[in-house]
């Protein structure tokens, strides 16, 4: 059904620390290669793989940004990964014709059912984040599951069972755990970093958080150097006082 | 967007099929003959039908179409496929009676009632998404309709209303494209909200997640067609609505109106791709465009 439940018992989803990723673009491929291999409706497609104008599905992104301050600081570059958002108000879910678009009751992870799937492309067209892409071969719609296959998977090693993304994660950047709860260490985390919804004027209300990056005004390592010398000492000190003086 | 063929003739097409049902619901050509209503009638089933089909065209998975009628209580375009297919089966029933003899008004107003909400139901379509900003106004199911009443009104040789229904859309379309030029800015969206990073200074894309190109980009992206958009405008509004005007406010001939219809479909076609090619989606955002 397409209709959005209410509510969800729980509500998981990622947190995405803007401050500690640093774009290496691994959760890209873990994704990649995690939903190529498990999804019994086939691979993220790729075609022109070796040609001249690749393309391919991808789950999850990272773009790179970067902030300009108007006063003339130097810019902040931010790597940024984006995937579903896994939305409570998710849009791309009421605009599906055929009920393949869904939230789930019980964690509020948005799937697609692909068997029920006619690739009319207008669930993407919904999402404000282009979190959901055409898979050209499979001719249906894929999207993040969540890694739904290895979260709840009592056959994975206990540290597996998170999204292939988090797993592979070397920065530690992307957290996974259930938003609803406001005791669980993600949503301890959004209520320490001050987390962020994007698009907020979308009204789509994400589960998923950022966590802006730290000010870098504060340096926090400085007070625990020893000061540089301003004045050198020995043998190059003097070559500096005397080719002063000349 | 990508302004995909199958969805600019089946939005075009079925459009003034539609229209074209709600006009000969509504009485149209009451002194027919029996050999010209087979021929209207012919005419606005096929528009709709080749429209449908196109839009079969549009699926990545055409075979599950029948899945596509499930989900009338959410989906628009759900409902939009209901509408359309009880459209034609009453449309069907009418069409029969009249071109048997009997002309039975009280089905014909039903199959118009229910062509003019197949028509609102599309345009619905594209209203509903907040994600493209020129769309989601009061204006899109408004000169939808209008498109539909006015491409009907013309082939089914109407004659009163149909220079009022010109300059309505000829007006409307302009205010459309006035308050849609500003939409995307109006809409609050921009990469600041998209990213959280507007405090920090003005963001800009530094680097896209990829070199080549993707789904999102083909889809959503598409920048060609704004760069005629000034030129194209003219184009449509001329096709669409001048010439029209200007062939059937002096005659009475059949011929000149058969000639405006054919010119205002073609117009339609126009307006409907740049309607598609002009539409800014706002992940463009994340990639540096729009």
């Amino acid at each position: 059904m397409t209709a959005l439940p209410a509510s969800t018992e729980r509500a998981l989803g990622l947190v995405i620390d803007l401050d500690t990723c640093v774009g290496c673009h691994a959760c890209v491929v873990a994704c990649k290669e995690w939903n190529s291999g498990s999804s019994p409706a086939g691979p993220l497609s790729d075609t022109d793989a070796y040609g001249a104008r690749p393309s391919g599905t991808f789950l999850n992104r990272v773009h790179t940004f970067e902030a300009v301050p108007a006063d003339g600081r130097q810019p902040r570059v931010v790597h940024f990964p984006k995937s579903c958002l896994h939305c409570a108000d998710a849009p791309c879910v009421t605009v599906c014709p055929t009920g393949a678009s869904l939230k789930r009751e019980r964690d509020g992870i948005v799937l697609v059912n692909e068997d029920d799937c006619i690739g009319c492309g207008l669930c993407a067209w919904a999402c404000p984040y282009g979190a959901r892409e055409l898979d050209p071969v499979a001719g249906t719609m894929k999207k993040c599951t969540l890694c739904e296959d290895r979260i709840d998977n009592l056959a994975l090693p206990e540290e597996d069972r998170i999204p292939a993304c988090v797993r592979t994660c070397p920065a530690g950047a992307r957290h996974f755990g259930d938003l609803a709860d406001p005791e669980s260490a993600v949503s301890r985390l959004v209520a320490e970093r001050g987390g962020i919804d994007l698009m907020p004027e979308q009204q789509t209300r994400p589960t998923n958080k950022y966590l802006p990056p730290r000010s870098r005004d504060v340096d926090v390592l400085a007070p625990l150097l020893e000061p540089l010398p301003e004045e050198a000492g020995g043998f190059l000190g003097w070559l500096d006082r005397t080719l002063a003086r000349l | 967007m990508h302004p995909a063929p199958s969805i600019i003739a089946f939005t075009t097409l079925s459009g003034i099929g539609f229209g074209l049902i709600i006009w000969l619901g509504l009485g149209a050509a009451p002194d027919a003959t029996h050999l010209y209503a087979l021929i209207l009638c012919l005419l606005a089933a096929g528009l709709v039908c080749a429209g449908l089909l196109a839009s079969l065209l549009h699926l990545g998975q055409p075979t599950r179409f029948l899945k596509a009628f499930s989900q009338w209580r959410t989906s628009w375009l759900s409902r939009e496929a209901a509408l359309a297919m009880t459209t034609l089966v009453v449309f069907a029933l009418y069409a029969a009676l009249w071109v048997t003899g009997t002309r039975f008004l009280p089905l014909g107003l039903f199959a118009a009632l229910l062509a003019f909400k197949t028509v609102f139901a599309t345009a619905m379509i594209y209203a509903q998404m907040r994600s493209v900003p020129r769309w989601r106004s009061v204006l899109t199911p408004v000169i939808f309709l209008l498109f539909a009443l006015t491409g009907g009104a013309l082939f089914a040789g109407v004659r009163g209303p149909t220079p009022w229904l010109l300059g309505a859309l000829g007006l409307l379309q302009i205010v459309a494209w006035l308050w849609g030029d500003r939409a995307l800015a109006r809409s609050g969206t921009t990469l600041a909200t998209a990213t959280g990073l507007g405090e920090m200074g003005r963001p800009r894309l530094l680097e896209p997640p990829h070199t080549g190109q993707n789904y999102l980009l083909k889809e959503m992206v598409f920048v060609v067609g704004r760069r005629h958009a000034a030129r194209l405008r003219v184009i449509g509004l001329v096709l669409a609505v001048v010439i029209p005007l200007a062939l059937i406010l002096p005659t009475e001939g059949r011929l000149a109106v058969w000639i405006a219809a054919d010119v205002h479909a073609l117009g339609a076609l126009v307006l409907r791709w740049l309607f598609f090619a002009q539409a800014e989606h706002v992940v463009g955002l994340y990639y540096g465009k729009r």
